[in-house]
Formats: C-alpha cells, structure tokens, sequence
C-alpha cells in the first residue's frame, strides 16, 4: 500500500511525483547537459541512473506506480544508437507491450512513457519532461484504486527468494 | 548493518547557492544506517577528498554517499580514493545534486532542496544495499590482428609492430596496398601515390614483426579482448610461397591472357596466373582458378612446366588456421558505388568513355595501360573536352547514398588540374553542387585548379547521351539559372565510396555494430573515434567512413597508439558490474544466451546438489571478461536467476521504494 501524505494529497498543494529510469550513456548524460546550459524545467522528476534502457525491468514501474509514483518515464537511446548495440530494442518491445498492458488494466496514458534522448539532446530532455509533468498533473494524483496488492516487487523480490530451496554445485564453489 | 556515511557537497555556490547543503546533510543524517553526515565546500579537492579519508576511519564507515556533481563527472574519482581505504570503490552512491537539480530549479530553492533530499534518500537506499565487487585481471595476449591491408592496415600495422610487438595482417587481395597504389598522384601535394604507399608495402612485406596473410579472411572469432580466437582462411593460391622466387616466367608464358585487369578497371587484360602489379607484395604471382585452363578443364599445365623452382601447386586447398590475438584494427576500407544501375541516365555503364575516378587514376597513371597518357577507352584518342560530374552517388539519398564522400571535391579539382597539365588545350568542365575544401592546402589546391582553367558549374547532371563520337552532357549551371549542354570527349563520375562488400559480416564477427551504410559505428563519435563498443576492437580508416588518405593514415596511428597503450599492461582489469547468475534459480532454458549482444553467456553442463538430490544439468555461466554489463539479460530472465551486480534488481528496487515514501 503506498504510504501517502495526506497533506501532499489535497488538490492544491500536490505536486505529481515522477520517477525516470535514465540510461547512463545518453539520457542521464542529456540531462547532465540540460544542467551545464542551466535549462529549467519543473523540479518534480527524480532520476534514477541504470546502465542501459534495457536493464529496466517493467517490474521497477509497476512498483513505483503501485507505491506511490504518479508517472514513470523510461529513457534510453535512439534505435540503432544503444551503447551496448541492442539494449534499446528490448526495452521497447518490453515496455511498449508493457504500457499497453498497464492502460488496459486502466492507467492514464500520460502516466508511462518510453522516450529515446541522447547525450546531445539536452532540450529534447527538458521538453519531455515539461511535457510529460504536464500530462501527469493534468490526470492528477494517482487513485489508490490503481493498486493491486501485494505489490509485484515484494513478490518477485521479496520474501520469495529466501524460499527458495538452496542449491549448490557439487564439490565446489559455483 | 551497514555503516554509511554522507557527503554533502556545496561545490562552491554551484549548489550551495541553490539547495540548502546543511538541511540535507542533517536529513541524510535522520536516513536508515546513515552513522555520519557532514557538507563541505568542495569535496572533489584534496582537502574534501581527505575529510572522506577521516570520516571511513572515525565512523568506522563501510560504503558512502557522495552528493555533489553528475557521477559521469567524478564517480571514477571516488573510487579511486576508495581503493587507498577499507571501502570497497564499488560501495558508492553518487547523488546528483548539480546537474540534475541546483543547476536546473535555480527558480525554486525549496523544490530544489526537497528534490536534493530525494536524491540522497534514494542513494543512500541504494547504497545500503551494495555488494563489495572487485575486479579480475584478463591476461593481455600481445598479439595484433589487422583486418584490411590498405593503406589504414598498413599503417595500424607497422606503428604496432615498431612498438615491439606481432602483427599479423589479413587482405583478402592477392596484394597489399587497398586503393592507394592504383592512384596516379595524391593531392594536394601531388607526389606520386607509389612512389610513397609501395615502400611501406615493402617496408610491411619486409618487418620482422608482421606476417602478411593475402587472399585471407577472418571466418570465425571467439574469445575477448585481450584473447581472442582467430580462425583466418586462406585462400588456395596455387604457388608455393616458399618455393617461389617471384621470377614471372609463369606469367609470361600462361596462355589465357584475355581476362579482364581489375587492378586497371578492366582496360586490359591479364593472365590466369598473374601479379596483380609490379610492385605487389607479395611478390608473387597467384592462379585464378575460374580461368585457369589446368583447373577448369585439366588442361595447359604450362606454368608449372616452367616454373624453375617446382612452386606450382594445382593441388592447393584453402587452409583455416586459428590464433590468439589480444587486439583487433579493423581497417576494411571502401569500393567505389555500382553508379552503372543506379544511374541511367548516364548511360548506365553502356558508353565505354563515361568512366569513373579509378579509371581515370589507372589511365593518367604511368604504370597504366596507357601510361599515363589520357586517351579515351573507346578509341585511344586524346579528348579535347572533358566533364568532371561530382557528386555521382554522394548526397543522393534518392539514389545513392546521403552522405559526402569527402575525397571527390579533391580528387576532382586533382583530376581537373592533371587533365590540363597533359593536355593544354583540353577543356574541362567540372559539374559540382557545393565545393568542400577544408584541410590544410586544400582550398588553395582547388584554386590552382580553377586558376588552371578547369571551368566549374554549379548544378547536377541530368542526361549523358552520345552523339556521333562524342558525348552530350545536360546540365544545370544554378548560379546563372541556365541549362547548359556540353560537347564532352570524355565523362568521369567522381562516384561515391562506399563501405566495402561483407564489412558488416566481419564487424559482427566482434559484435561491433555497422551503420545503415555499413561503416563501422565508433564507441563515441568525438571522443572515441579509433574505438569501437567491443573492447579491444579498433577500427582505422575508410571502413568507419569516407575520409582521405592523411586522415586514414592520423586515425590508423591512432588506432596503433590503443592497441600499443593496451599492449604496454599485462593485464587488463575487468569491469565488475557484470551479469551474475544465480545457478539455484537457473532453468537452463538459453534465453540470455540469444540475448547477450556480446556472446558473454553460455550454458554449461554443471552437477549440482538441489534439495539433497544430485543433479546434472545446463546453466547459464557469465564470462566476466566478455560481459560489458548492460543488464539485458537480467530482465529477459524468466526464473530471475541473473541479476546485475552495482545494478542488482534489490538496489534499483529500494531505491523506487525510498522515492515512493514520503
Ligand atoms: C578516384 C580516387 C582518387 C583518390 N585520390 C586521393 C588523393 O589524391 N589523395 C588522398 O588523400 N586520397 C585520395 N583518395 C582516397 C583514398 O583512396 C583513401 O583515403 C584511402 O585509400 C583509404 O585507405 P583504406 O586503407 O582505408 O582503404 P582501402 O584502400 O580500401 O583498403 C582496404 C583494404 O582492406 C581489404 N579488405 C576489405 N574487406 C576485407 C575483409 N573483410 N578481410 C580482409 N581484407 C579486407 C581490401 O581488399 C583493401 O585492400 C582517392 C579515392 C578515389 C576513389
């Protein structure tokens, strides 16, 4: 269940809450040149830095939906630019499958998207994420109706590991 | 429980004057297993870096949080000073604070501040949950491969092999040497292209350090930097390099002479043992077995009756030989554009004088059929008017290729200037849409040309047709808005370069990645040019796009200097953050193996004990020197059995977490 301050709730003084899953080698460092320019855009986003677009499991998005992010932005190269060659295409057809899923079970479309910035697009950087705030405000705070529980990352990572039956190689470290 | 300590940093006013430094610092205190917070005025510096140094012997710290610049600024710096303490450099978090915040929300200092809180709180999250990692040594096969033995292999091959270390070229020609020799003189200098690349063929034939392998290719590759595994084919030649004197008797004698030169564009004709020419290296001859009457039809025999050494081998097969090598110089240069298709409205190939850039080379060049005389291929006859079209493929997305090729402009104005200087009467029109010159002496190069009298139009070529003996040439001349028709006694198309055939093929061999024209893709356009995104895999010259020859001969020592400064360590360190498997979760089921863009996954037959049971089956093994850590794998993992150490699927998830309670 997302813990929700019921302060932050109330519709005047609610700001939208955005994760953005950044690859290291063009988005994270678009967004470094969005800051050597001094750009400004609106100070909701928060970024987290994964090697490739292709490390983010859709299971990341759904718990920060489900726990209390009111839009997830995944950002990774342009098709054909990934640093590790292919990474961006699996994240597409992952997430892009994934955002459909999560629009048929009822989220609002502006509240996850897939968007390819690389390290020289510091305005495209700033515009998406003006955008994309925008949209997220305009939909307002996400409705804990959204939440299935238990949250999907308790689940897959959680205390599911511990149970697992131990195994180990035979007459040596694995 | 961890021991995590946090530093805050003002970096001056760059942040300091923006987000409230001490309001964080006293958060990030309040943080889970945070046991020390402190802000300083400039971390990065020497003071700020021996604060850290204090704070991990004081607090008896175990991992920390930097909150300061963008990590792609000084992650590397904490680390480095990590490896002087008891932290391990891998149990660090960096906060972005200036980048991505005081630097962008200047407007709103309480924003930026809650957002630098955030930021900390999801690092320290993070952080509390890493793993020390430490790095493994690879050993360094000191051992080059070079793929491609123009001018770029070349070069790569002897600043390599000068530096004290092998070398071994692969060519898939008979010959050294790539298009370089074929050129008559090189701008904007104008000496002669032999005279300068064929004493570094020899010089490379002769070097203690290289082997030369001709008609060779790379057919398969495994292994990683610093020890790939080689298979490199040669083709059957027939002659017994050993044996062989390089006499050419063989060649004189050899009764099929009417197949056509490649090495002159086809303007004469060759034997079916041959040199490819004069100055080939190697030296010797080999026998083209589509022509050769003993091969095809079990006839003549004649070379080998000759032969004074008994070099002949009709029984020759091709032979795989397989080698470690530490590096690799990707060097396969360019062809010139199949125009004749593509363009048929210049005759489409059918008008024996419409000729492209090497023809022109092979026919002004003195060891050319006609040496070096200009005359017309049809007739022999000298032109008294020739039209340069440039462009013919170049910036021609419609039909050719979108890019420039970079050379034309030059070896136009080359073309031009040599043209007059042979035949003082001759006209020349030259057909361009912009004039590129940049290089030192360039423009002044093409100004000579024009000084020279080469009249240049501005506007492309629309119809080519013949008339009589001559040729008529439509025009467009856009600076004076007129249509212009030429009479021209002869027509070159400076054509576009073009990546050579199966450059693809063998960039792939070491999942280095091409473009949509085939070029190989640098690991960073400005700031690893001669890099590629495999480790250990250089590239040098036109393979990674069109460029001249003082350009390919800059990128080809600079490709040498990588692989030299890779050769000068005996190991190289690993890169940690890699894929892991965690064999009790891993079904065998092959997925990540597809997956891995760099081969770094196999399935391997292991015994194991699950639930007191022996067992023998498939799981998937990393290996930490091919895995270049882009997760991919992680999360194609159906069971979840791998997992990305520095990005493990525990640490991004409490960092959502941290951002999501509030
Ligand atoms: C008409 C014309 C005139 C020019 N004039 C000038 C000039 O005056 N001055 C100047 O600076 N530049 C000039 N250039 C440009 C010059 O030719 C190139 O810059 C230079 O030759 C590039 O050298 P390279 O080694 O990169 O490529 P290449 O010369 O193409 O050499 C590549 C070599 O790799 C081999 N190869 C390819 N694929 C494989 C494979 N898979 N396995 C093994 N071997 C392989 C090829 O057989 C070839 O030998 C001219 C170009 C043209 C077309």
């Amino acid at each position: 269940m997302p813990v929700v301050d019921e302060k932050k709730t109330t519709e005047e003084e609610w700001e939208p809450r955005i994760l953005a899953f950044a690859c290291n080698w063009c988005t994270y460092a678009g967004a470094d040149l969005a800051g050597l320019n001094r750009m400004k855009y609106p100070a909701n986003i928060r970024l987290l830095r994964v090697p490739c677009s292709g490390r983010v499991n859709p299971q990341y998005v759904l718990e920060a939906l489900q726990k209390g992010c009111d839009g997830v932005l995944v950002c990774g190269c342009h098709p054909g630019d990934c640093h590790y060659s292919t990474g961006n295409y699996y994240a597409k057809r992952r997430l892009m499958i994934f955002k459909r899923f999560l629009e048929y079970v009822g989220l609002e479309p502006e509240r996850f998207n897939v968007k390819w910035i690389s390290a020289s697009e510091a305005g495209r950087f700033r515009d998406t994420v003006k955008e994309f705030t925008e949209g997220v405000r305009k939909v307002g705070p996400l409705k804990e109706s959204f939440t299935l529980a238990p949250s999907a990352g308790d689940k897959l990572f959680g205390a599911h590991n511990e149970s697992e039956a131990p195994a180990s190689e035979e007459g040596g470290a694995a | 429980m961890s021991r995590i300590g946090v530093f805050v940093c003002h970096c001056g006013s760059n942040i300091g004057g923006v987000v409230d430094c001490p309001a964080v610092r006293d958060y990030a205190a309040t943080l889970p297993n945070v046991v020390h917070a402190e802000d300083n005025k400039y971390t990065c510096s020497d003071p700020g870096q021996a604060k850290i140094r204090q704070a991990i012997e004081d607090y008896d710290l175990d991992r920390i949080v930097v909150a300061a610049c963008s990590p792609r600024m000084h992650e590397p710096t904490w680390r480095a000073l990590l490896s002087h303490t008891k932290v391990n450099p891998y149990m660090l978090e960096v906060a972005n604070l200036r980048e991505h915040d005081s630097w962008v929300h200047a407007d709103n200092k309480e924003a930026a501040t809650e957002k630098a809180k955030d930021l900390v709180k999801m690092a320290v999250a993070k952080v509390d949950h890493a793993i020390p990692l430490y790095t493994q040594q690879i050993p360094v096969n000191k051992k080059a491969l070079i793929i491609g033995g123009g001018i770029a292999g070349m070069q790569a091959a002897l600043d390599i092999a000068d530096a004290g270390y092998k070398v071994t070229i692969v060519e898939r020609k008979a010959t050294l040497g790539g298009k370089m020799p074929m050129l008559d003189k090189t701008f904007p200098t104008m000496d002669c292209s032999a005279c300068i690349c064929t004493p570094k063929m020899s010089e490379v034939g002769n070097h203690p350090n290289i082997t030369v392998k001709t008609l060779s290719e790379v057919t398969k590759v495994e292994g990683y930097v610093g020890n790939f595994e080689i298979t490199i084919k040669e083709h059957a030649k027939y002659v017994d390099y050993d044996k062989c004197t390089g006499c050419g008797l063989c060649t004189t004698k050899c009764p099929s002479k009417k197949i056509p030169n490649e090495w002159n564009q086809g303007l004469d004709n060759r034997t079916a043992i041959h040199k490819v020419f004069e100055q080939a290296v190697p030296s010797k001859p080999v026998i083209d077995a589509d022509h050769c009457l003993k091969l095809t039809r079990d006839k003549c025999g004649v070379c080998a009756k000759v032969c004074p050494t008994g070099a002949i081998n009709y029984e020759d097969v091709d032979r795989e030989t397989t080698e470690t090598f530490g590096a690799v110089v990707l060097a396969t240069g360019y062809e010139l554009i199949k125009w004749e298709d593509l363009y048929p409205e210049y005759g489409g190939g059918a008008y024996p004088d419409v000729i492209d850039g090497l023809h022109f080379e092979r026919i002004i060049n003195a060891s050319g059929p006609s040496e070096g005389r200009i005359v017309r291929p049809s007739d022999g006859k000298e032109p008294k008017s020739v039209v340069i079209v440039k462009c013919v493929g170049s910036r021609d997305p419609n039909k050719g290729k979108a890019y420039c090729s970079r050379a034309c402009c030059m070896y136009g104005a080359k073309h031009a200037h040599q043209i007059i200087e042979h035949i003082p009467d001759c006209k020349v029109y030259v057909f361009y849409m912009d004039v590129r010159t940049p290089g030192k002496n360039y423009d002044e190069f093409y100004m000579q040309a024009k000084n020279d009298g080469a009249c240049y139009l501005r506007g492309r070529v629309s119809k080519i047709y013949k008339e009589g003996d001559h040729y008529v040439v439509w025009g467009a001349d856009t600076i004076s808005g007129a249509k212009v028709e030429v009479n021209a006694d002869m027509v070159i198309l400076e054509t576009a370069m073009v990546a050579a055939p199966g450059a693809t093929e063998t960039a792939m061999l070491f999942g280095v990645q091409t473009d949509k024209d085939d070029w190989i893709i640098e690991a960073h356009p400005k700031l690893r040019p001669v890099e590629t995104a495999s480790r250990g895999v250089y590239l040098a010259g036109v393979a990674q796009g069109p460029k001249d020859i003082p350009d390919t001969v800059a990128q080809a020592g600079a490709a040498a200097s990588k692989v030299i400064g890779m050769f000068s360590h005996d190991s190289l360190e690993s890169n940690p953050q890699i894929s892991n498997v965690d064999i009790a979760k891993c079904s065998g089921c092959g997925t990540c193996v597809h997956i891995c863009p760099y081969g770094a996954i196999s399935l391997v037959e292991k015994h194991l004990r699950e639930n007191s049971v022996k067992v023998t089956r498939d799981v998937a093994q990393v290996n930490p020197a091919l895995c270049q850590g882009c997760g991919a794998c992680t999360v194609a993992c159906k069971p979840g059995a791998l997992d990305l150490l520095g990005y493990s699927d525990k640490s991004i998830m409490e960092e959502v977490d941290a951002l999501c309670q509030w």
